[in-house]
């Protein structure tokens, strides 16, 4: 089996007609969010990162750039390092007792693990969808939407539309506009998934991580979550990890192949999506994409 | 739209069949009959004979019926039910026959005047009508209240210390707390006494004893809300700061949310651990007999310590007000208990 370009799987998501229907009728022309626009910077540059969970090395010399407002796809087998090196990019990693990390990631060229740098303010610009979702079961489903400018104390005049508009391009909103005020753990999990990402879009970050956001989504979510990323893409740097290939080759500019061989992780190849899908240049990564391994 | 099917009555095929319930309930009358025939023909007597007897005979007839109508799996499935039913029912049934005797001797206690009086006019061997108990509840109110005042800030700033900040002090303030949940109360009581009362106040007063009390209900409550916050999961803690939020701002706004009905479970136990806590109040409050409404100054009375004054007595007046200040101190707690979970609950639907 081969891939075709991402041009032509663009197209053929396009022509798919029954499922993209009720998607349009949702979608939004692009710029007329009320997300309001962001800097869109000069993008993320991982620059050999290693990261240990105790004394067990996970991930080795990781060196990617992530140019403003493009789209990058981590792929590879489970357990190779994906999350680990998506959780060094906004300083979760930090957050498992024992962790430890090396190297530079540098956010418009300001490394942010210098000593000093405000980590608060670093997750605000680089947001993050969580592999698990984990929604605030406290709080209701509106509350949770709106619960990152709670969190970090922003101000957003019309607090309805934004969050309408979060949930609308999370494609949860025919789902939930009349229950805005059940809890967040009364979804079952792929709308919680949803509700998470609504909940990451309405902080308006400038990069925003996303760990297998579709991994439990129906093909239907799965577009309009898409969608959205072609649609943030212009005011957004978007790395996401994904485990289906024909996403990978839908969404992203580049992608990036990981695979830990026995040892730590590690990046095997990043190219642009149509040249990882069409002529890798390493055959692990041939191997894997086309489906002859892992 | 047009539906193409009848829709059919909700049932719940999981529940037992007329059939099944049959069964058991003659299972359960042959068990009776056994007992009463085993104890009558053997050597056995008393009411615990027929207590366990019972249970053996209705355990062995729920493992034959188990045998005869499943398999063996099932036979040792239903007798170990029983066997839960039985500790079950050893576990409630002192509890009841306290509550039950409480509630039976403090009503011969009861009158008109019980919760409006003080015993300011009255010994406890005067007729049961006269006097009451004012002084008492409003005096364990402020005991509970000053006390809960004090230790429940500290008590979850302790816990929260423990499971967010997880700071260098974390073991040593563990090993305390756990070392502190262990001193007798009459301790905390003689410490608060030779610290406090002899060097500082000279006297007797309703917050010298608050302060024993709160010793004895910080590591209740600190304990408690640690392993409450211990079980909230990581990755709640993970969004709020992956959202831009502070520490400090998730956890007030994701964490404690989400712990809240725990956190008031905490509060229960830590009253629960006071409420009826004597040998520091008699050590400490005075005791007196008429309402004082300031913690700060004068003998303050309490239920525990009216309870103890009117047993100690002995005379039937003054016993049967020891039973009726053990009632009200009974539905004094639980009406504190059931007013906490529901202010917990309003929220949480
Ligand atoms: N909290 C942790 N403590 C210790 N080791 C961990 C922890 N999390 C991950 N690891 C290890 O680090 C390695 C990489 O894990 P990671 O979660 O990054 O994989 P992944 O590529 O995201 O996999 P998947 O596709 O299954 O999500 C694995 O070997 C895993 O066992
Ligand atoms: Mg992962």
């Amino acid at each position: 089996m081969s891939f075709q370009s991402k041009n032509e799987n663009k197209e053929k998501a396009m022509a798919t007609p029954s499922s993209l229907a009720s998607v349009a009728a949702n979608a939004r022309k692009p710029g007329t969010n009320t997300l309001g626009t962001n800097a869109l910077g000069i993008g993320l540059e991982a620059r050999s990162v290693h990261a240990w969970f105790g004394k067990h090395h996970a991930l080795a010399n990781v060196s990617l750039d992530f140019p403003a407002g493009t789209v990058t796809a981590l792929i590879g087998p489970s357990g190779c390092g994906k999350s680990t090196f998506i959780r060094t990019l906004n300083r979760m990693h930090e957050f498992i007792p024992g962790a430890a990390m090396a190297g530079e990631v540098l956010l418009d060229g300001k490394d942010i693990y210098e000593p000093g740098t405000d980590v608060t303010k670093i997750r605000l610009k680089i947001g993050m969808v969580f592999q698990k979702p984990n929604p605030f079961p406290s709080m209701t489903i509106g509350e949770n939407v709106l619960s990152g400018l709670k969190l970090a104390q922003l101000k957003n005049a019309n607090k309805d539309d934004l969050m309408e508009e979060c949930l609308v391009r999370a494609g949860l909103w025919n789902e939930v506009k009349d229950r805005l005020n059940a809890h967040g753990g009364s979804l079952s999990g792929g709308q919680q998934q949803r509700l998470c990402i609504a909940r990451a879009l309405a902080v308006n970050p400038q990069v925003l991580l996303m760990d297998e956001p579709c991994s439990a989504l129906d093909p239907g979510s799965t577009l309009r979550i898409e969608e959205t990323i072609k649609e943030l893409s212009e005011t957004m740097t978007i790395v996401i990890v994904t485990h289906n290939m024909q996403q990978a080759a839908r969404v992203s500019d580049f992608t990036a192949f990981f695979l830990a061989d026995g040892g730590p992780g590690e990046m095997i190849e990043t190219a642009a999506t149509s040249q990882i899908f069409s002529q890798p240049r390493d055959q692990r990564t041939e191997n894997y994409v086309t489906g002859r391994f892992g | 739209m047009t539906q193409s099917y009848v829709t059919p009555k909700p049932s719940r095929p999981w529940r037992p069949s007329p059939r099944e319930k049959a069964i058991n309930i003659s299972l359960i009358v042959a068990s009776v009959f056994s007992a009463y025939t085993l104890v009558a023909v053997t050597e056995m007597k008393g009411k615990l004979a027929y207590f366990f007897v019972f249970f053996a005979a209705l355990a062995i007839f729920n493992l034959i019926r188990g045998v005869i109508t499943k398999d063996w799996m099932n036979g040792r499935d239903q007798f170990s039910s029983v066997i839960m039913l039985l500790g079950m029912t050893i576990v409630i049934l002192p509890t009841a026959s306290i509550l039950y005797t409480v509630f039976d001797r403090g009503r011969r206690g009861l009158h008109a005047g019980l919760l409006t009086n003080d015993m300011s006019l009255a010994t406890p061997s005067d007729p049961i009508t006269s006097g009451g108990l004012l002084h008492a509840i409003v005096g364990t109110f402020l005991l509970v209240a000053v006390a809960l005042l004090v230790s429940l800030p500290i008590g979850i700033l302790t816990a929260l210390y423990l499971t967010e900040i997880k700071g260098r002090f974390t073991r040593p303030i563990r090993f305390l707390v756990q070392a502190m949940s262990g001193v007798p109360s009459i301790v905390a009581g003689l410490f608060i006494l030779s610290s406090v009362v002899y060097t500082v106040t000279k006297s007797y007063s309703g917050l010298v004893g608050s302060l024993a009390l709160t010793i004895l209900m910080i590591p209740t409550i600190a304990r408690t809300a640690e392993e409450v916050l211990n079980l909230i999961p990581n990755d709640l803690r993970e969004a709020g700061v992956a959202l831009g939020g502070t520490q400090w701002r998730t956890v007030a706004m994701g964490v404690i949310p989400a712990a809240r009905s725990g956190l008031i479970t905490a509060l229960i136990l830590g009253v629960a651990r006071i409420v009826g806590e004597t040998a520091p109040i008699l050590l400490l409050t005075g005791g007196g007999d008429a309402v004082n409404f300031n913690p700060a100054q004068g003998a303050m009375g309490s239920l525990p310590f009216y309870i103890w004054k009117s047993f100690l007595l002995g005379t039937e007046e003054s016993i049967t007000r020891g039973w009726a200040g053990l009632l009200v101190l009974l539905v004094l707690v639980l009406s504190l208990f059931l007013l906490a979970r529901f202010l917990g609950s309003r929220r949480t639907k």
